[in-house]
């Protein structure tokens, strides 16, 4: 989905809370580009909320708090940052590739997926300039397997978002030395509620607010 | 009269000798400490601040997930009291909230057993804060929070024991998960409450029937949001008429409509919760849209409409 607004101070791995007609609360999405005014969001429907808004229309207004949570942080990225994204744990990266590449880095993203036909994004990727290699996990499509069967272990550090199972292999396999954007349910979205706290070795943060974007280091699990 | 004094006498009212700019007060647990609302707007066009739960001792809270949604009428939390502990609120969140904020300062607290709301009511008597609202009515903590709210003799005891321990105004925030609040209300009326809070969430469950599992890792939660502002006001109106006490109104509350149908059941003060969650600006979207709203249903000033359903 692609929204007009006002796109100033996104930041990578930021997420927005879309207010959707009939249902109570608002529905957080991570951002997969923001620029010159323009958002553009990537959502798989896996409820009444995503399946709502797949009947929004064209030139819609939408109801929506942007600028939310933390985003990743580029100045850690070192020389040749690895970025791992995991089914709709992509979106994000796109935005961080697209800022690491406009800053001149040797960008290497891993893409993991379950299947050929969930693929996406694969190519806009490529076209930013990035080392691209896709994982799935039945083989149809790139390497067999998941994405730390990609890993070579030569990143300056590695940026992450994608579901838990792979996010735990890969702290596992690569270390904590870089950050994993978490993502929990959520009440409010900005900080409020404490509806999505998460214990780190630093405390109770809440994903929300000094997340989603945390330094893999302090994450417990 | 100037067109400031004006509007002062409109919206102002008063809690237990306590001047409030106007009713509308940010229910605990929904607005943290105020930091998060204050980057949005002037937070101290509020008449008050209710602020997050505080215990004796710093606290995570339940498992996660914490948060369940209702349909398009509300939500249910099982947070579970999460809150950094009264000293460290004291030490930190107090002062900052005093730094920016000039209004009225409602310490929520939280206990399980007498003694810890007497410690903290205790350390809380001698900081700048206006009014204590006792909370014996967390649905989701065990062994604590809501027992004392579910027996009168519990609550006066905690009415009581807390009455003794400060010179603050003392509120009783009730739970509606109860056979007969006024009963409750009664109790805590004649163990010397100041004022009553009520209600607090209902409590419910969903279930994620493809998982097979409550979607609330604590099962049980507290269902908050307009949902249950019929059963809110009932209830204000119930203890408005069984007890002398002044009433903050506190459920599903989300509108200024929904702000003078409280007090016309009966109540001061009015909170509003979980609104505040959807839409980050909803208080001082009422608080701005009270004054014509008063004008179109020819309402002078707030306080001559409290209780007035009950004026025979």
């Amino acid at each position: 989905m692609r929204l007009a607004g006002d796109t100033n101070e996104i930041l990578p791995g930021q997420f927005v809370n879309i207010r959707i007609e009939g249902l109570f609360l608002r529905r957080p999405i991570s951002v997969c580009d923001a620029q010159e005014g323009l958002l553009t969001i990537i959502y798989k429907v896996v409820g009444v909320g995503t399946e709502s808004m797949t009947h929004l229309l064209a030139g819609q207004k939408v109801d929506m708090l942007t600028v939310l949570g933390t985003g990743y942080n580029i100045a850690n990225a070192g020389e040749n940052p690895l970025l791992v994204g995991g089914g709709v744990g992509v979106p994000p990266m796109y935005m961080l590739a697209r800022q690491l590449r406009e800053a001149g880095k040797a960008v290497r993203v891993i893409l993991g997926f379950n299947t050929k036909d969930e693929v996406f994004y694969e190519e806009e990727f490529r076209t930013l300039g990035c080392d691209v290699t896709v994982t799935t996990v039945d083989g149809s499509h790139g390497v067999k397997g998941f994405v730390t069967n990609a890993l070579d272990g030569q990143q300056s550090y590695y940026y992450t978002c994608g579901p838990l199972p792979m996010i735990k292999a890969l702290l596992q396999a690569a270390g904590t030395h870089g950050e994993v954007s978490m993502e929990e349910r959520m009440g409010c979205g900005f900080g409020a509620c404490m509806g999505c706290t998460i214990q780190t070795t630093q405390g109770p943060k809440r994903v929300c607010k000094e997340g989603p974007v945390f330094d893999a280091a302090i994450l417990q699990f | 009269m100037s067109d400031k004094k004006a509007m002062n006498d409109k919206l102002q009212i008063q809690l237990s000798g306590i001047t409030l700019a106007n009713p509308i007060i940010p229910a605990s647990g929904t607005y943290g400490f105020g930091d998060e609302f204050a980057e949005l707007y002037d937070i101290n066009c509020l008449g008050g601040i209710s602020f997050k739960g505080t215990t004796r001792e710093a606290r995570y809270g339940n498992p996660l997930p914490r948060i369940a949604e209702c349909g398009n009428y509300g939500m249910i939390n099982a947070v579970g009291l999460q809150n950094p502990g009264v000293e460290h609120v004291i030490a930190h969140e107090l002062p900052r909230l005093k730094s920016h904020y000039n209004g009225c300062i409602v310490a929520n607290v939280s206990g399980f057993s007498v003694q810890d709301y007497v410690e903290t009511c205790a350390m809380l008597d001698k900081e700048p804060i206006d009014i204590l609202e006792v909370n014996i009515s967390c649905p989701n903590v065990h062994n604590g929070g809501m027992a004392f709210g579910t027996s009168p003799e519990a609550a006066a005891e905690v009415t009581a024991a807390v009455k003794a321990v400060t010179t603050k105004p003392v509120y009783m925030k009730l739970s509606p998960n109860v056979t007969d609040i006024v009963a409750i209300a009664k109790a805590c009326e004649a163990a010397g409450a100041d004022g009553l809070c009520l209600i607090n969430t209902v409590l419910g469950m969903r279930i994620d029937i493809r998982r097979r599992l409550p979607v609330i890792a604590n099962r049980y939660g507290g269902y908050s949001g307009s949902g249950i502002f019929p059963l809110a006001l009932r209830m204000v109106n119930q203890v408005a008429r069984a007890t002398s006490l002044p009433i903050i109104g506190c459920g599903g509350v989300s509108s200024a409509e929904d702000v003078i149908e409280m007090m016309m059941a009966g109540a001061t003060a009015v909170e509003i919760g979980a609104a505040n969650l959807t839409n980050p600006m909803v208080a001082k979207e009422i608080i701005d849209r009270l004054p014509t709203l008063m004008d179109e249903l020819k309402i002078e000033k707030l306080t001559d409409i409290i209780g007035i359903v009950n004026h025979e």
